[in-house]
């Protein structure tokens, strides 16, 4: 009951936030939104289905090259289109890289994700004619349900149509995955997590079913580098690094993967801590680098563990 | 070949920390990078001191050993959780990755950092057309002699049989006496000492500059992969093969460096998981 209110609440602060006057905060909320659908995804592989991916923003550049690829290039302006095509090739790279990366668990799974994220990073890296190198590319902004709203500059689009545009579509992820979670598909992957020959011994056919959760978690995460990609204006190569994909994993950690909401909070913490230490000091990696160390030590199950206690948060 | 060493080294104190407790080491890189910043320090102030600049070497080898002191420091906090899942003990180095690269920015500010010409000191040679420092030959040679080392102490003596019985089967080990966070104390420490030697060595060379440690995890990682996890031999003919082809890459098609790398990762992850020489040897 109070988390359905806690919920309730935080979505109405959500959809109020562009009222507040400050324009920054509600800036700052539009990456929330990306991080939060591509950390949906994560949390699929490794919340529920125990695969720890380094190579998760190798999805998010996935996406955010789409977007700059569409717009710059094709002059195809319509966002809807475009996170389509985010999805479309999501799966297109997913599929084979997937069928490679689920023979493997644990720690090579890991590596292997790592190496294709870092195979994809030197490719926009070097291909200049196709990417931009190290330059990258730019967005340019979208037509969001066939309208331009050229009357707007870009923060009023930003915090105005773009804003509500991406808190639906967050939503609209999140109810997706909620459905996922919870559906026979959902639980086969829980119990391949706790267990894998079990769940083999009782007919879960554990490849195929960490396949499809391969392919979902790529999936969410080329819609949010899309939805990332726009407030920026531009997608460039170090998306797909390998620290990125650990920053996406410290997010996800810091909220709880244990727990459906935890990534969406870590994202929010994430972001807005971010913000704060960074306008403190310089010297943020060193702050951040300690929470996480602390929240690995600690507190495993991350912040949303310690509203739970011990008992709940069985996601 | 230059490469070739920087790689071996950083690659070896991954697979030694790898082999025997199961850690993936994402922290090695940044031992690097202090080790480099460090021997820089170290050697400008010694030259300052008034040593005559041929000593230098020596004055590197010091600094990456006093560095290594940080081993066992970094050993203490993983310990916390060595019985948890080993994605977390992964995920603590790489907390580590971005606290010690904010650590080289505080003390040694963003720009990168050159020892200038005293690498030359050891004078040039010229080997068919090509002008080769002493110098690099001496770290190629360094590589191997620390390799023929860490070969010989590892088949050879006894702490070298108890760090492979102990990779080999932990529990059976400590059952038989071995005092487990004893040796992986130690393991660690020399782990590091591999990769802050390793960084002070190269380090007159190039240049330290911040990005090093995650560029070179990368490298090593690769290496690593290619050579088979937890095995010396691999690591040593991994880094051979990273080393020889970024030097044919970057001489043929300069584009493709770092994707041949990664494809050929890929490759190996796909095709022999365990890596080419997948005999644990350490």
């Amino acid at each position: 009951m109070i988390r359905r209110a806690l919920l309730i609440v935080a979505l109405l602060v959500g959809l109020l936030v562009p009222f507040l006057g400050r324009d920054y905060y509600a800036t700052l909320m539009l990456p929330f939104f990306g991080y939060g659908i591509a950390l949906l995804g994560l949390n699929l592989l490794f919340g529920y289905t125990g695969l720890l991916s380094f190579g998760h923003a190798l999805f998010v550049a996935l996406g955010a090259y789409v977007a700059a690829f569409f717009t710059t290039r094709l002059g195809i302006l319509h966002l809807e289109l475009i996170l389509f095509a985010s999805i479309l090739t999501a799966l297109v790279v997913a599929v084979p890289t997937g069928l490679l990366c689920v023979r493997y668990v644990k720690i090579y799974f890991g590596m292997l994700t790592l190496a294709f994220g870092m195979l994809f990073y030197s490719f926009l890296y070097k291909f200049y004619h196709l990417t931009g190198g190290d330059e990258g590319m730019r967005v340019l902004r979208p037509k969001l349900l066939g309208q331009s709203f050229e009357s707007l500059d870009k923060v009023p689009f930003l915090i105005g149509p773009y804003y509500y545009y991406s808190l639906a579509l967050l939503l609209v992820a999140a109810f997706v995955m909620w459905r996922i979670v919870r559906s026979p598909f959902g639980l086969c992957l829980r119990s391949i997590r706790e267990n894998p020959d079990k769940a083999e011994y009782l007919g879960v056919s554990v490849r195929r079913y960490r396949f499809l959760a391969f392919l979902i978690a790529g999936l969410f995460g080329a819609v949010g580098g899309t939805l990332l990609t726009i407030p920026t204006g531009l997608a460039d190569p170090l998306l797909a690094y390998w620290t990125h994909s650990g920053n996406l994993v410290f997010m996800m950690l810091l909220g709880g993967f244990a727990n459906f909401l935890g990534p969406l909070l870590g994202a929010f913490v994430f972001i807005f801590l971010q913000d704060q230490v960074m306008s403190l000091t310089e010297y943020w990696r060193f702050v951040f680098g300690a929470i996480l160390a602390i929240v690995v030590i600690f507190f495993p199950r991350g912040l949303m563990g310690l509203f739970e206690g011990q008992a709940g948060g069985r996601g | 070949m230059f490469h070739a060493a920087t790689l071996f080294l950083v690659a070896a104190g991954l697979q030694l920390v790898f082999g025997v407790q199961k850690i993936v080491n994402l922290a090695c890189g940044s031992f690097y990078a202090l080790g480099a910043y460090f021997g820089i320090s170290l050697v400008t102030w010694a030259l300052q001191a008034g040593l005559p600049p041929p000593l230098f070497l020596p004055v590197l080898l010091v600094a990456g050993l006093l560095l290594a002191a940080i081993g066992p420091l970094v050993e203490r906090l993983l310990r916390l959780i060595y019985d948890r899942d080993e994605s977390f003990q992964m995920l603590l180095t790489f907390a580590l990755v971005l606290m010690f690269e904010d650590v080289i920015r505080r003390l040694w500010g963003t720009s990168p950092y050159q020892l200038g010409q005293i690498y030359l000191v050891y004078g040039q040679l010229r080997v068919a057309g090509l002008t080769i420092p002493v110098y690099n030959l001496i770290v190629i040679a360094a590589g191997l002699a620390i390799a023929v080392l860490m070969g010989w102490l590892l088949a050879r003596t006894r702490f070298g049989r108890i760090v492979r019985a102990s990779a080999e089967n932990r529990a059976m080990s400590e059952a038989l006496g071995v005092d487990m966070s004893r040796l992986y104390t130690r393991v660690f420490t020399l782990g590091t000492a591999l990769g802050t030697v390793g960084g002070a060595l190269v380090v007159p060379a190039t240049a330290a500059s911040i990005e090093i440690a995650v560029e070179l995890i990368v490298e090593a990682f690769a290496v690593v992969v290619i050579g088979g996890l937890g095995s010396m031999r691999g690591a040593f003919v991994g880094a051979l093969i990273v080393g020889i082809m970024r030097a044919v890459a970057i001489a043929t098609y300069p584009e493709v460096e770092m994707l041949a790398i990664y494809l050929v990762v890929v490759a190996v992850l796909v095709l022999r998981p365990a890596g080419l020489f997948a005999k644990a040897a350490a």
